[in-house]
């Protein structure tokens, strides 16, 4: 985490701050506020430390600029490495904190791996959850691609003793052909820009790309001002309506990550292809998915003659 | 570990109360105050009256510090003069996951510049979440000559160029634990640091460090110190150099192995096999990195004697859980990873009737394609088997509310029950309501909990629950969860004794913050972010309780595909304050002496600068 400053303000009720953007409780979802205005935020000049002065900088985080910006692992050094010079140590002890300012930001790179791993890995979207220590991550992380390529060996191994374990095993990971028809569920991870949280849908449990559309649009594009707590994740869909997310009349478009790290567009490839090759799913703002523009012109056209 | 002797020579001079009177009554009371173990008990000795707070303090050797910033050195130094360990945790929880910036302070030096000047013949230090640097590491080891125990957890700040400062200066060093901290480990050089002439370490954890180190200085130090009874050795040590440690070390009690994944010869494998079984001695297993199925039989000789098992580095299967586990009727503790699914979880509950502690870590907790691991099956077939386990850590994917009240029927003892369900805000999978009643059903049940983590969906109901029934709480870790400000003043109001409350990414704001005011000074911490507090919020608290030590962190968030802030806010607890400080701030800060928790408190916290900003708004 750098230093710098930036406020997240929740609606609360308190008004006096000038405007602040409203944080409604979609389901299970947190809505961040990036798109409100924080007129605190150039006053306070936080200063750490008595005696040392200096505080973090205030850095204006740019609006709406950033979102879908797809952040690799070469992304983070030089976030650890801006932390040497913005953020004093706010420690008094000053012999130490030069020299325990370079070993934190040594160990920083360490840390912070676990997140760049997480990024790499295109997994949880959300910082530090689940609650396990950097340490373990990047242990398990390790160990994992060790794992992966040891994998087909010991399911042999253990076939002799295990005749039930090795059938579990290949509806497991090491199987993972893209035979949609041996698993059970095939849950994919969704997020959709500006949202930190996000969901998890069974692709098996949809049959066609207007069925998945619609999950994902009620799951993230409906609006409820309230938590629910007897609502359901999957709910009941309107009938025969076309979907916003696919026919591009809406301000996202559903994209998807394939097994070879390509980002694409919903839609293009049957359905039975799609679900063999899709890693994860985005709904990216339509102003964001400029390498896919051109596509998207073509896939406009070709939707409209599509039969739904 | 801690001295019960009284020294009856002191300094006259440092008497600063007038109560010594005479003075055998005060001998015999210190006599029988030294031989009190628990800081809380010598607490309330403390408090007692004033001779029973000299004796007490007289008497004291071992100090635990819950929160760094609560007090300063110096006060500690003043109070207690006899110190020989010192255990100082830095840090809050939440660091541990990256949510707190760095450099954000919790630096050790300033104690150990105080220590070395007042506590030199001090023994033992055990730090959690704290910095230390090199440079600190060399000034404890040329500072102590009688320096013994050194325990840094979860710390971060040093490198191996440290640990061969201690292993070279500290020659009577009996304890070196290095756990799973963020060390830049620079290589292994350091074990070889170790003087031949040394003998005399008992306890040697290196396990998470990931260089190679030079097995033959391991070898012969293992072999020359004969007293060691702990040895947790990191994945560079084969099967083959396990073996020779262990033949010169038949006397350990605590065994962290290495890789266990070698290809052995069916000799090397005997051979193993058979210094394990002269290892009558080991009650604690861990490491078993890569451990493959089939060396794990050579363990068996030791599983029958084991009582804490630690396989949270070993991806097992189920089966070779099971047969692993059938030899282990005494385990107490058990911490796997969740390969071993709900099938190794109900050989858990078949094999281990004596259980009493169980973590379940995830192998991958961020598996996309395909959801494996544990689920609410397997706890319960726990829960059936083990009605002792009072210890819990679950990480699953799915939770039923009927099986957690399953759970707790059968294991009413629960004093820790962490139960983390993957997916933020997830609900009852089979009836798709939230999980309140399952953390109802835990509260209602084990009057006895102390430590809870809650997760899923859940409402403010949940937190209503925890408010009326968990009145012997002291820990409360909470995500994604409640529906509004009620809910966080539940659990202020109605929990008496809770120490730490722990909150993230929850819809609790400036009225729930301020519901605690009433809470805060009896807690050691509060932590808050992600939730609906805004500045003038913390303003107000500050304003308020103006021997609080409020602290705002505030964040250019950038985190993984997306741009996040986050608000944070610790309330670290602080009374009294340092006189020099007042000057600076304002008059707000008012001085009061305080025999809480531990000791008398003073604000140390130099970031205060909440407070500085508020001086120009109190206006």
């Amino acid at each position: 985490m750098q230093g710098g400053v930036v406020i997240r303000v929740g609606s609360g009720g308190g008004s006096e701050s000038g405007s602040m953007s409203t944080v409604s409780r979609e389901d299970n979802m947190v809505v961040s506020s990036e798109d409100s205005s924080y007129p605190d935020e150039s006053e306070l000049e936080l200063g750490l430390g008595l005696s040392l002065g200096g505080g973090f900088k205030i850095q204006q985080v740019s609006r709406g600029g950033q979102y879908a910006r797809i952040l690799t692992a070469k992304d983070f050094p030089s976030v650890v490495s801006a932390d040497a010079s913005s953020s004093p140590s706010p420690s008094s002890s000053s012999s130490s904190s030069s020299s325990s300012l370079s070993r934190a930001n040594v160990t920083a790179g360490t840390k912070r791996s676990a997140d760049s791993v997480a990024a790499a890995n295109g997994s949880s979207q959300v910082v530090g959850w689940p609650p396990i220590r950097a340490y373990r991550m990047n242990s398990m992380v390790n160990q994992a691609k060790a794992v992966a390529t040891e994998g087909f060996k010991s399911t042999m191994e253990n076939h002799k003793n295990e005749t039930s374990m090795l059938e579990k095993r290949t509806i497991g990971s090491y199987q993972n052909s893209g035979n949609s028809k041996l698993r059970k569920s095939l849950f994919v991870k969704v997020n959709m820009d500006g949202i930190p949280i996000g969901r998890k849908v069974d692709l098996n449990a949809h049959e066609s790309y207007e069925k998945l559309a619609k999950t994902l649009e009620d799951m993230f594009l409906k609006n409820t001002t309230s938590v629910n707590p007897v609502g359901s994740r999957v709910r009941e869909h309107e009938v025969a309506r076309p979907s916003k997310l696919l026919d591009g009349s809406s301000d996202f478009v559903l994209t998807y990550e394939d097994k070879e790290g390509d980002w694409m567009l919903v839609g293009d490839v049957p359905w039975e292809m799609f679900v063999s090759s899709v890693k994860r799913l985005r709904i990216m703002r339509t102003s964001e998915a400029t390498g896919l523009a051109p596509r998207l012109q073509e896939r406009n056209q070709r939707q409209r003659s599509k039969p739904i | 570990m801690e001295s019960s002797e009284v020294n009856m020579s002191r300094d006259s001079s440092q008497l600063d109360e007038s109560a010594r009177g005479s003075s055998s009554p005060d001998v015999a009371l210190e006599r029988v105050l030294s031989l009190l173990k628990s800081h809380r008990d010598r607490s309330s000795v403390s408090l007692v009256c004033k001779d029973w707070y000299n004796a007490e303090r007289w008497s004291r050797t071992h100090v635990f510090i819950g929160n760094c910033y609560s007090v300063s050195p110096e006060i500690v130094a003043r109070r207690f003069p006899k110190i020989r360990s010192v255990t100082l945790k830095g840090k809050p929880r939440f660091s541990d996951f990256n949510l707190v910036p760095q450099n954000w302070g919790a630096d050790i030096h300033p104690w150990l510049v105080v220590f070395a000047a007042k506590y030199p013949f001090l023994e033992e230090l055990r730090l959690k979440r704290m910095t230390i640097s090199d440079e600190s590491l060399e000034f404890l080891a040329v500072s102590f000559p009688n320096f013994k125990a050194l325990s840094l957890l979860s710390c971060d700040g040093f490198s191996t160029d440290g640990l061969a400062i201690i292993a070279t200066h500290c020659k009577n060093l009996t304890e070196l634990d290095i756990q799973e901290n963020g060390i830049d480990d620079k290589g292994g050089s350091w074990l070889s640091c170790f003087p031949e002439s040394f003998t005399s370490l008992e306890a040697l954890n290196f396990a998470n460090l990931t260089s190679d180190i030079n097995f033959d200085a391991l070898e012969r130090l293992v072999g020359r110190c004969k007293s060691m009874r702990v040895l947790k050795v990191n994945r560079s040590i084969s099967l083959e150099q396990l073996q020779r440690l262990l033949v010169n070390a038949l006397q350990l009690a605590e065994l962290g192995t290495g890789s266990f994944s070698q290809e052995l010869t069916f000799r090397q494998y005997e051979e193993l096999e058979s210094t394990l079984s002269s290892s009558k001695n080991i009650h604690t297993l861990s490491g078993l990195w890569e451990a493959k199925g089939l060396h794990l039989p050579a363990l068996y000789p030791v599983c029958t004697h084991l009582t804490f098992l630690n396989l949270s580095y070993a991806p097992l299967q189920s089966g070779e859980l099971a047969e692993l586990l059938a030899h282990c009727p005494q385990l107490r503790r058990l911490w796997v990873l969740d390969t071993v699914e709900d099938e190794g979880l109900e050989a858990v509950g078949s094999s281990c009737p004596l259980l009493e502690e169980l973590r379940v870590f995830p192998a991958d907790p961020f598996d996309e394609d395909i959801i494996h691991g544990v689920t609410e099956a397997g706890f319960v077939a726990v829960s059936y088997g083990c009605p002792r386990l009072h210890s819990v850590l679950y990480f699953c994917r799915q939770m039923t509310n009927a099986a957690v009240a399953t759970i707790v029927q059968n294991c009413p003892d629960f004093t820790h029950f962490r139960l983390c369900i993957m997916d933020p805000g997830q609900p009852d999978y089979l009836t798709n309501e939230p999980m309140d009643e399952a953390f109802g059903a835990v509260v209602k049940t084990c009057t006895k909990l102390q430590r809870l983590s809650v997760s899923g969906l859940l409402t403010d109901l949940t937190f209503e629950y925890i408010g009326r029934y968990a009145k012997n709480l002291e820990t409360l870790s909470v995500a994604f969860a409640g529906s509004s400000d009620w809910g966080m003043q539940c659990v202020l109001t109605g929990c008496p004794k809770l120490r730490k409350l722990e909150i993230r990414d929850c819809p609790f704001g400036n009225a729930a913050l301020l519901s605690g005011l009433d809470k805060y000074e009896s807690m050691r911490s509060l932590w808050m972010s992600a939730c609906n507090v805004t500045m003038d919020g913390c303003r107000q608290l500050a304003r308020e309780m103006p021997r609080l030590n409020v602290e705002v962190m505030k964040e250019d968030g950038m985190m993984v595909f997306k741009q996040i802030k986050y608000m944070f806010i610790v309330l670290l607890q602080a009374q009294g304050g340092m006189r020099h400080h007042l000057c600076l701030l304002s008059e707000m800060l008012a001085v009061k002496s305080y025999a809480g928790d531990d000791i008398p408190f003073c604000r140390h916290r130099v970031g205060l600068m909440f407070i500085q900003q508020s001086n120009s708004v109190k206006a």
